[in-house]
């Protein structure tokens, strides 16, 4: 596949910043998306011009560390996938393919394609943990019994990666399906109920002091998250709110 | 109560969605009080000078919902503004038709036109009826409403301006009726299907009645 890629290039994150534009040749249509940039790199180090800077890890759609805004959306045109898990037969021969980094006032960028997103660890340790001791005396998980339903409910919050999709997404910003999610897996499992309430109250207020916008019930998030976290976590993270705000002794 | 619910992203969604909620309920008192004008003048007049002149109405109910109708503009106002400021640089290429609703994408621009479209709403009925009881002192004309309703809708440019504003109704509420729900914490994988069809008919019907009430009266005049 021969492509013409339009890729987002910033010196740091004082830059500008502009969009440059790449030919890149030869491109197999097995390849991931993030091979196609590395092949891409390749060429741009032989031709003595520095290599674009994205993020990566695990390349196997587990670690959340890959991001991108591939033509128009968070991980790129396929569904449920990270950008690492993103194929180039998804593309057509010829095509002209934007990237840009996640764009958010809470996701900063540093360089090209890589964003700040300690935003979202912020958040989670305002309240995203449990407080166990582990002295050595740890009860056994399995010894606290669980429904079949309420542990699948926790399991299914649980498998977000926390890469940022839905902020990328969301035409305002908003952080609210991750923060949801977090909030959402403790709220199911019998580990999660002595810090409920101050667990939302804390995050909900961190996401707010990063400067993520409002979530508007446009369901963007829910479509573009790799691995598919359902708006119905927003609306118990509302609920959860209202009870702790009620609750509250502050 | 907690000390930031209201000033926090959450709580100001579950205001919105409250504020919302009474909205949809006082829509559908008023759609219904209209549809009488078609089914009976004096059953109208009836209806009209009870909500006119009853104390707990007047007093109670009608300063509840001018702050209901200024809150929902001020807050959707003021949440579109910082959300605007949540993304300072836009994306080079955005798809989101790919992952939303127009509806839900523009409720700012339908919600204005349907203020935009209430400020000549209140022009026509709302401000001679308050002129007529507290500023001229004439509480007891139960006949006047049919009439005066009538001869609003004889002017066929009015009433197309009330049909536009009733589509931008329809799709404002397109998205509204079952965003204040998931706004409110209402999310169940058996009752929000029923809910969004629910509020789809809510959307089209209420609106589509508008527009017909105003037509009738409209080709009735004429």
């Amino acid at each position: 596949m021969d492509l013409t890629l339009k890729v987002w290039r910033q010196k740091d994150k004082n830059d500008k910043g502009r969009m440059e534009t790449y030919p890149v040749k030869g491109i197999s249509e097995h390849a991931s998306f993030l091979e196609m940039l590395d092949v891409l790199n390749e060429q741009l180090i032989t031709q003595g011009t520095e290599p674009v800077a994205f993020d990566h890890d695990c390349r196997e759609g587990i670690c959340g560390m890959c991001s991108l805004y591939i033509n128009g959306e968070a991980h790129g045109p396929d569904r449920k996938v990270t950008t690492c898990q993103l194929h180039m037969r998804m593309f057509k021969d010829g095509e002209t393919i934007y990237i840009e980094p996640f764009r958010s006032k809470a996701f900063p960028v540093l360089k090209d394609l890589v964003v700040d997103r300690t935003s979202f660890e912020r958040i989670q340790q305002a309240g995203g943990f449990i407080s166990v001791n582990t002295s050595g005396n740890t009860q056994d998980a399995n010894a606290l019994p669980i429904a079949k339903p309420m542990a699948d409910k926790a399991m299914d919050a649980a498998t977000c990666i926390g890469c940022g999709a839905c902020v990328a997404t969301c035409k305002n910003s908003s952080a609210m399906l991750f923060v949801a999610a977090k909030v959402a897996q403790y709220s199911y499992l019998p580990q999660g109920q002595i810090e409920r309430k101050e667990r939302v109250l804390n995050m909900v207020d961190q996401m707010d002091k990063e400067g993520f916008g409002n979530c508007t019930n446009t369901g963007a998030c829910e479509v573009e998250c790799p691995k598919g976290i359902s708006l119905e976590f927003i609306a118990r993270m509302n609920k959860e709110y209202v009870t702790a705000s009620v609750a509250s002794e502050k | 109560m907690s000390k930031g619910f209201s000033t926090s992203s959450v709580g100001r969604k579950v205001l919105m969605a409250l504020s919302g909620f009474f909205l949809l309920f006082f829509l559908l008192q008023h759609f219904v009080i209209n549809f009488l004008s078609v089914i009976s003048a004096d059953m109208f007049n009836e209806v009209s000078h009870f909500m006119g002149t009853n104390g707990i109405i007047q007093f109670v109910m009608q300063p509840v919902l001018l702050f209901g109708v200024l809150f929902h503009l001020g807050m959707g106002l003021y949440l579109d503004f910082k959300n605007r400021a949540a993304r300072p640089i836009k994306y080079e290429m955005d798809k989101p038709s790919e992952n939303s609703s127009w509806m839900s994408r523009n409720m700012i621009i339908t919600g204005i036109m349907v203020m935009l479209f209430l400020g000549l709403h209140f022009y026509d009925f709302w401000i001679p009826e308050i002129v007529d009881k507290f500023i001229d002192g004439k509480w007891d004309e139960p006949t006047k409403y049919f009439p005066h309703l009538v001869h609003k809708m004889e002017d066929p440019i009015r009433v197309g301006i009330y049909c536009v504003s009733f589509v931008f109704l329809a799709l404002h509420l397109l998205h509204g009726f079952q965003s204040s729900f998931q706004s409110a914490g209402f999310n169940h994988n058996k009752y929000t299907p029923l809910i969004k069809k629910l509020g789809n008919l809510y959307a089209i019907l209420i609106p589509l009645g508008f527009i017909f009430i105003a037509l009738f009266h409209l080709l009735s005049s004429h």
